[in-house]
C-alpha cells in the first residue's frame, strides 16, 4: 500500500457529521441545474460530499428503509463509536463508459460502497459497507478497489476488517472488470486470513461469486429475513434442476445457521446484528501480532463453583447441558456462542477468564450424546484454527462417547472430516487446557485436545471415564459375551479417572468446584508459552 | 422484645442462664456489629432459644423419613442434641443437601415418591440396617400414616410424633369432630353421616342455617366442596357430593355444615408429652392461601385479642388431652369476622410453618418433639410461653405466580443465594446453588422467615430479604410474596382466606409502578447500561495499536419499558450517575460490582437492591425491581431512531398450537388428529408436582397433529397438540 495521499489526509482532518447537512450549503446545490453558473472548487467539493452522503438518493434510501434495512452509512454509524469513522475514497467514481453509464447522472461519488476505519469500544477496525441504494450495491472495479485499499491497510496496520455486505452481485455493465474486482478481494481475503480477523455481516442479498468473500472470512453473520447467500438464486435453480425453492429456504439465515453451517450466527434485524457485532469484536485481538485481549474483570479468579460438584448426573446415560458448565466457569456467565444452531453436539464460542478472551470447545451431551460426527468435527476444527491463529487460549470440555457410527457418516467421509479436528488441535500452539467431565472414549478421546496432542493442562473430574469404549461393548469384544462379571470388572478398572491419571495422561484429578480457579491460574502461567511447529510452507490439512 | 431474637440466636450456640440474658442484651448492638458474619451463620440455624443439655440422655441415632428443607431442619436440631442422623433419599436426591448433612444416608428407591419416600418396606429396611432408634417423619409423606407408626412400634423404634391412636382419631374428619365436640371444642354447626335424600339434606341445611357447605366426608381439604345458599342449591350440592362420595371414595358419608363467610385460617400450636401435660404455643395466622395452600404465615395474628387467644389455646389443649396427644401438633380453626372460632382439623405432625412459632416463643419444636418421644416431660409451664415480637414466613416456591397464583416450574438453580446478610432472617431450605427442582417433589425452594420486635419491623425486613434473595434458573414467586406484604389490606391485617382472589380478581399481574417508581427504574436501568458500556471499553495492558476511548460525557439513550419509550440523558462521574428522564433530574449512586447478582442502588436518597437477571448486546435488560421483573430495552438515541425502520417480526399464532405451560407428565390426551374441538374444550391433562392441569383449546378448529401421548414427560413450551 502506498502512503496515504493528500486528499485522504485532508479528509481525516476535516471533521464532518454524516447525518448533518448544513442548510447554507444545500442552497447552491439545489439550484445547480442552471448550466451557466460554474461552481468554485470548494463548492464542488461540498457538492460531491453531499452527494456521496446521499448515496443513491432519497427515494432509494426510503426504499431501503421500507425493506427493513438500514443504509450503508447508518450501519457504519451504529457499528462504530460515535464520531470515530474516518472515510476513504469518498470521491471515487466508477469507470464504466458503456450502456450509458458514463452519464453524469449515473456517477455517484464513492460509488456503491462506503469504506474507512473507525473504533469499536476504542479499538481500531477497518470497515466496508456496501450501498444497496447505488446500483443495488453491485460490485464495480472501483468498488472493489476501495475495498482492497482498506484491506491492504488493515494488514499493514494490523487491525480487523469488517464487511457489511448488501450487494446485488457483479456490475454487469462492467463485465470482466467486475469479475477482476471480485478476484482482487478474494486474493486479499486469503492473504489476510490468519493475519487480521475478518468478519462478514450479510445484511442483504449476496449471490454468485460474491458469496466467496464471506466464505473466506473468519466469521459470517447474517440478518434474519433480510439477508440471503447463494451461488444461484431460486429462478436459476428452477430452470436448471426444476426445484421450487424460496430465497429464504435456499439461502436465508435459518438455512445457513442450522443446515449448511455457512453462517455462524443470525440476528433479528440490522440493529441487533450491529450491536452484537460490537460485542463480538471485543473478544478478538486486532491481529496475529497481538495477544488475546484482557478486559477489566470483576469476577474473582479464585471463585469456587460448588454447583459443578453435582452437575454431572450419577447415571452415565443421563444427559446434562455443557453450556451450564461453561456459564458457571467463565467470567460473569458471558459466553458468545458461535454456530449455536448447527452441529449442536459440539459447542464452540468465546468467553473470558479473569478478563482474558478464551475459546471454548465442548462436547454437548444433550445432543446426540455429544458424539463427534462430520458436522461437529468441521465446526470445531475451524474454530480451533481461528483461536490458534489469533493467540486465543483454548479450553476444552470433554464428554464424548466417540465418533458417530453408520453408513451416512462413513459415506460422508467422517474419516477425513474427523481428521480436521484432530489436525487442528494437534497443530495448535496456543495454551490448551482440557477438562474431562465424564466420558472420553476411543479415538475421540485422543482428538479432544488430549495430553498426547500437546495439551498444556489436562484435568479429569472425579466422574471422568477414559477408556477405549463403554464397558458393555468392551466386554463383548474381550470375552465375546461369555463372561458375566466382566462388565463390572471393566467398569471398576476403566470407568474412572485413574487409568489416565496413573499414566500421566491427565495432570490432575480435580474437584469440579475448583475448575475456574485452576484454569485461571494455568492461563496466567501459560500466557508466556512459546511453542512452534517445524518450518513448512504450510501444512497439508485434510480439507 | 428485640432481646428475644438475640436470645434465640445465642441459645443456638450454647446454653444460657436467664441471668446473663439481660447483660447480653445490652451488649447486643456492638456484638452484632463486631461479628455480623458469624451471627448470620447462627441466625440461619434457627431463631430459637433452646437449651441443649448434653447430659440429658437421648436417642443415639435418628432417621429422618423425609427430604428437603424439613429433613435439614430436623438434622440441625439433632446435631445440637448430639444425635447421629440418617437420611433417606431417592436416587435423584443422592446429592441433595439433606443427604450431605446427615451422618449416614440410605437410598430407598427411585424418584417417584410412592417408590421411595412412601416406600415403607424400604424405609423399615433402612432403619434396621442403620440401627436408628427413632424416626422423625417431618411433614407430608408418612408423617400422618398410622400404619407406619404401627410398624415402627412393632419394631421397637420410637416415632417422633403422636401415637397411632391420635393419628387415627384426628385423621378422620367425622371422628375428629366428634372428639372435639365431646372435649367442648367449638365446632362448626353441621351434620356428618349418611344423608338419605335431597329432602333430608334440605332439612339439615335449614336447621344449620344458610349458607351451608356440602362435601364428601372422606375428601380432604377443600376438594369437591360446594356452597349452598338456598334449598335449590342444597339439592344440587347433595346430588354432586353424594355421587362423588360414592364414586371417588367409596364412602357414602356426607358433611353438611355452616359455611363461614370471610373466614380466617388461624391455628394453634400445641405441644404435649406422655405425662398428660399439654401446652398451647400461641397462634399462627395462615389466611394468605392459594388453592388451599398456605403462602404467607405470621405469628401472632393481628386479629386475636388475648381473650380469644386464650380461649382457642385452652380448647386446643383440651382436644389434645382428649386424644391423649403427645408431641407437637396443630389445631386448625376457622375464625369469622366476629372472632367466633370453629375447629377445623388437627394436624398430628410438625407443620411447615412451625418456625414462626419458634421465633416468638423461643422453643425448638423439633427438640421438644424428640424429648417427648424419648419420654421426657415438658420443661415449660403455660405461663412460660411468651409472645416475643413478630415473625413472618413466606413460602418461596419454584412456580410462576402469573399463572393462577402459581404453576410449578422446574429447573436447575444456576445461581442461588439466601439473604442471610439481612439481620433477623432465617431461611429453612434444603437446596443449594446447582440443585435441581424436579417434577417429582414439592416445588418449595425455601421458607423465608423474618423476625422483628413488632410487625412493621418484621415486614420491613421481609421486603429487604425478598429483594436480596438471588434465585436464578427457575421461575419463583417472590414478586407475589412481595406484593402481598406491601399491600395496604395486608398491612392493616385485613385478610381472609380469599385474600388473593379478592385482591387480584384477574390474576396476579406483578407490581404496578407509580410514576416515581417508574422513574427510579428507568434511571437505574440507564445507569446500569452506561456502566456496562463503560466497562466494555476498559482493556488492560498496553495495546500495540493505541485505544481511543469515545468521548462519553453525555449518553443520550432511549429506554423502552412496556409500551412506552422514554428519552434519557445520563452522565457518569465515578459511581454516581446524573440521569435526566422525562425532564426530571435524578442522581443514581451504585458502587456496582457488575459480576454480583445484587446491585444496591440509591436513587435520590432512596436505597434499594435491584437485580439484573439478564442483559444482552441488543440492549434487552431484565431487571428485578420491587420484586417484579421488568423487561426494558435500552438503545442509544441513534439506534432507537433507526429502529423505526426495522421490520416487525411476525409472531406465530400461538392459539393454534397448544404448548405445555409447565414441565410434567402427560396423563391423558383426549383428542386425535382430525377431531373437531371447540374453544375451551379439554385437550389434554398434564400432571406436575402433584397437580393435574387440564389444558383447553384456545380456539375452535380441527386437530392437525398430536405430538404427545399419555405417560410421556414433556418440558415447558413443548408442543402438545396442533390445530389447523
Amino acid at each position: 500500500m502506498r502512503p496515504r495521499n493528500p486528499v485522504m489526509a485532508a479528509l481525516r482532518i476535516l471533521p464532518f457529521r454524516l447525518t448533518r447537512v448544513t442548510p447554507r450549503l444545500s442552497c447552491p446545490f439545489s439550484c445547480n441545474s442552471s448550466p451557466h453558473r460554474a461552481l468554485s472548487v470548494p463548492e464542488r467539493i461540498e457538492e460531491k460530499r453531499r452527494a456521496a452522503l446521499l448515496g443513491g438518493g432519497q427515494a432509494r434510501i426510503d426504499a431501503q428503509h421500507r425493506r427493513g434495512k438500514l443504509t450503508a452509512r447508518e450501519r457504519i454509524l451504529l457499528l462504530l463509536d460515535p464520531d470515530s469513522f474516518v472515510e476513504y475514497d469518498m470521491f471515487v467514481e466508477h469507470r464504466c463508459a458503456d450502456f450509458g453509464m458514463e452519464a453524469a447522472k449515473n456517477k455517484y461519488p464513492g460509488d456503491s460502497v462506503v469504506t474507512g476505519q473507525g473504533r469499536i469500544n476504542g479499538r481500531l477496525a477497518y470497515v466496508f459497507s456496501q450501498d444497496f441504494t447505488v446500483f443495488g450495491g453491485s460490485l464495480s472495479g472501483a468498488h472493489a478497489q476501495k475495498i482492497c485499499k482498506i484491506m491492504d491497510q488493515a494488514v499493514m496496520v494490523g487491525a480487523p476488517v469488517i464487511g457489511l455486505n448488501d450487494s446485488g452481485g457483479a456490475r454487469i455493465q462492467e463485465g470482466v472488470e467486475s469479475l477482476a474486482g471480485y478476484a482482487d478481494i478474494f486474493l486479499r481475503n486469503v492473504l489476510c486470513s490468519g493475519v487480521v480477523p475478518q468478519i462478514s455481516l450479510i445484511m442483504g442479498p449476496c449471490a454468485g461469486g460474491a458469496v466467496y468473500s464471506p466464505a473466506l472470512t473468519d466469521f459470517t453473520f447474517m440478518v434474519k429475513d433480510t439477508s440471503y447467500l447463494f451461488i444461484t438464486g431460486p429462478d436459476v435453480v428452477k430452470s436448471v434442476t426444476n426445484e421450487d425453492v424460496t430465497q429464504e429456504q435456499l439461502g436465508g439465515a435459518k438455512t445457513h445457521t442450522a443446515v449448511s453451517g455457512v453462517a455462524h450466527c443470525a440476528f433479528d434485524n440490522d440493529i441487533d446484528a450491529l450491536l452484537n457485532l460490537r460485542e463480538f469484536f471485543n473478544y478478538l485481538p486486532l491481529s496475529n501480532k497481538d495477544p488475546a485481549p484482557v478486559r477489566e474483570c470483576s469476577d474473582s479468579r479464585n471463585r469456587l463453583v460448588p454447583e459443578l460438584d453435582t452437575i454431572v448426573p450419577m447415571e452415565s446415560t443421563k444427559a446434562y447441558d455443557m453450556v451450564d458448565i461453561v456459564h458457571a466457569i467463565v467470567d460473569d456467565r458471558e459466553f458468545f456462542e458461535i454456530m449455536p444452531s448447527y452441529a449442536k453436539n459440539i459447542i464452540v464460542g468465546f468467553a473470558r477468564m479473569n478478563g482474558r478472551t478464551v475459546g471454548i470447545v465442548g462436547n454437548q451431551p444433550r445432543v446426540a450424546s455429544g458424539c463427534l460426527d462430520i458436522n461437529s468435527s468441521v465446526k470445531g476444527a475451524r474454530f480451533v484454527r481461528f483461536c490458534d491463529a489469533f493467540n486465543i487460549p483454548l479450553i476444552t470440555f470433554v464428554d464424548v462417547p466417540g465418533f458417530l457410527p453408520g453408513t451416512a457418516q462413513e459415506y460422508g467421509g467422517i474419516i477425513r472430516h474427523g481428521a480436521k479436528l484432530l489436525f487442528a488441535f494437534a497443530e495448535a500452539t496456543v495454551p490448551k487446557i482440557t477438562v474431562i467431565t465424564r466420558k472420553a472414549y476411543g479415538g475421540a478421546y485422543d482428538v479432544m485436545s488430549s495430553k498426547h496432542l500437546r495439551g498444556d493442562a489436562n484435568y479429569a473430574w472425579p466422574t471422568a471415564e477414559v477408556a477405549v469404549m463403554g464397558a458393555k461393548g468392551a466386554v463383548q469384544i474381550i470375552f465375546r459375551g461369555k463372561e458375566k462379571n466382566a462388565e463390572a470388572e471393566y467398569v471398576e478398572k476403566f470407568a474412572n479417572p485413574f487409568p489416565a491419571a496413573t499414566k500421566g495422561f491427565v495432570d490432575d484429578i480435580i474437584q469440579p468446584s475448583t475448575t475456574r480457579l485452576r484454569i485461571c491460574r494455568d492461563l496466567e502461567v501459560l500466557a508466556s508459552k512459546r511453542q512452534s511447529n517445524p518450518w513448512k510452507k504450510h501444512a497439508n490439512m485434510p480439507l | 422484645m428485640a432481646a428475644s431474637a438475640f436470645l434465640c440466636r445465642a441459645g443456638a450456640r450454647q446454653p444460657l442462664q436467664p441471668g446473663v440474658l439481660e447483660r447480653l442484651s445490652v451488649a447486643r448492638e456492638c456484638v452484632t456489629r463486631v461479628s455480623r458474619w458469624r451471627w448470620c451463620l447462627i441466625t440461619s440455624c434457627g431463631l430459637h432459644s433452646t437449651v441443649y443439655d448434653p447430659n440429658e440422655k437421648t436417642f443415639e441415632k435418628l432417621l429422618i423419613a423425609n427430604r428437603g428443607e424439613i429433613a435439614c431442619r430436623v438434622i440441625r436440631t439433632c446435631k445440637k442434641m448430639g444425635i447421629k442422623t440418617v437420611a433417606i433419599h431417592s436416587d435423584v436426591d443422592s446429592n441433595a443437601v439433606h443427604v450431605k448433612m446427615a451422618d449416614e444416608a440410605v437410598c430407598v428407591g427411585p424418584a417417584p415418591t410412592s417408590k421411595s419416600y412412601l416406600n415403607m418396606d424400604a424405609i423399615m429396611e433402612a432403619i434396621k440396617k442403620t440401627r436408628a432408634q427413632a424416626v422423625h417423619p417431618g411433614y407430608g409423606f408418612l408423617s400422618e400414616n398410622k400404619e407406619f407408626s404401627r410398624r415402627l412400634e412393632s419394631e421397637g423404634v420410637a416415632f417422633v410424633g403422636p401415637d397411632m391412636h391420635a393419628i387415627q382419631a384426628m385423621g378422620d374428619k367425622i371422628e375428629s369432630k366428634l372428639l372435639a365436640k365431646n372435649a367442648k371444642v367449638n365446632t362448626i354447626p353441621g351434620f356428618d353421616g349418611v344423608v338419605k335424600d335431597a329432602d333430608e339434606a334440605v332439612r339439615i341445611a335449614r336447621e344449620i342455617g344458610y349458607p351451608v357447605m356440602i362435601k364428601a366426608s372422606a375428601g380432604g381439604g377443600g376438594k369437591g366442596m360446594r356452597i349452598a345458599w338456598d334449598d335449590e342449591e342444597t339439592r344440587e350440592g347433595f346430588r354432586f357430593s353424594s355421587q362423588e362420595a360414592a364414586s371417588s371414595f367409596g364412602d357414602d358419608r356426607l358433611l353438611i355444615e355452616k359455611f363461614i363467610d370471610n373466614p380466617r385460617h388461624i391455628e394453634i400450636q400445641v405441644l404435649a408429652d406422655k405425662h398428660n401435660n399439654a401446652l398451647w404455643l400461641n397462634e399462627r395466622e395462615c389466611s394468605i392461601q392459594r388453592r388451599n395452600q398456605k403462602v404467607i404465615e405470621e405469628a401472632p395474628s393481628t386479629f386475636l385479642d388475648p381473650k380469644t387467644r386464650r380461649a382457642m389455646g385452652e380448647q386446643a389443649v383440651a382436644l389434645a388431652k382428649a386424644v391423649k396427644y403427645s408431641s407437637a401438633g396443630t389445631v386448625e380453626f376457622l375464625v369469622d369476622s366476629k372472632r367466633n372460632f370453629y375447629f377445623l382439623e388437627m394436624n398430628t405432625r410438625l407443620q411447615v410453618e412451625h418456625p414462626i412459632t419458634e421465633c416468638i416463643t423461643g422453643l425448638d419444636l423439633v427438640q421438644e418433639m424428640i424429648r417427648v418421644a424419648k419420654g421426657y416431660p415438658l420443661r415449660h409451664k403455660q405461663a412460660d410461653i411468651p409472645i416475643n415480637g413478630w415473625a413472618i414466613e413466606c413460602r418461596v416456591y419454584a412456580e410462576d405466580p402469573y399463572k393462577s397464583f402459581g404453576l410449578p416450574s422446574i429447573g436447575r438453580l444456576s445461581q442461588y443465594k439466601e439473604p442471610l446478610h439481612v439481620p433477623h432472617v432465617r431461611v429453612d431450605s434444603g437446596i443449594q446453588q446447582g440443585s435441581e427442582i424436579s417434577i417429582y417433589y414439592d416445588p418449595m425452594i425455601s421458607k423465608l422467615i423474618t423476625y422483628g420486635s413488632n410487625r412493621a419491623e418484621a415486614l420491613k425486613r421481609m421486603e429487604e430479604a425478598l429483594d436480596n434473595y438471588v434465585i436464578r434458573g427457575v421461575t419463583h414467586n417472590i414478586a407475589l410474596l412481595r406484593e402481598v406484604i406491601i399491600h395496604p389490606r395486608f398491612i392493616q391485617g385485613d385478610i381472609t382466606t380469599k385474600f388473593l382472589p379478592d385482591v387480584y380478581p384477574d390474576g396476579f399481574k406483578g407490581h404496578l409502578l407509580t410514576d416515581s417508581e417508574k422513574r427510579e427504574l428507568l434511571v437505574t436501568a440507564a445507569s446500569l447500561y452506561v456502566a456496562k458500556q463503560l466497562r466494555a471499553q476498559r482493556f488492560l495492558g498496553t495495546p500495540r495499536v493505541s485505544v481511543i476511548k469515545p468521548d462519553a460525557s453525555n449518553w443520550e439513550l432511549s429506554v423502552q419499558l412496556g409500551d412506552t419509550t422514554h428519552s434519557v440523558i445520563a452522565s457518569c462521574q465515578g459511581s454516581t450517575f446524573l440521569v435526566e428522564v422525562d425532564g426530571i433530574n435524578l442522581s443514581v449512586t451504585g458502587e456496582w460490582n457488575l459480576t454480583s447478582a445484587l446491585l444496591p442502588v440509591t436513587v435520590d436518597g432512596i436505597q434499594r437492591t435491584v437485580q439484573c437477571l439478564s442483559w444482552d448486546a441488543s440492549g434487552n435488560f431484565s431487571i428485578q425491581f420491587l420484586g417484579t421483573v421488568y423487561k426494558l430495552r435500552i438503545l442509544t438515541k441513534l439506534a432507537a431512531e433507526l429502529s423505526k425502520y426495522m421490520p416487525e417480526k411476525v409472531v406465530e399464532d400461538s392459539s393454534s398450537i397448544l404448548r405445555s405451560p409447565m414441565p410434567g407428565a402427560v396423563v391423558a390426551v383426549s383428542v386425535k388428529p382430525g377431531d373437531m374441538v371447540v374453544e375451551g374444550q379439554e385437550i389434554c391433562v398434564i400432571e406436575a408436582m402433584k397437580m393435574q392441569n387440564s389444558l383447553a383449546a384456545a380456539k375452535t378448529g380441527k386437530v392437525k397433529a398430536v405430538h404427545c401421548k399419555a405417560g410421556e414427560t414433556v418440558g415447558e413450551g413443548d408442543d402438545l397438540v396442533e390445530l389447523e
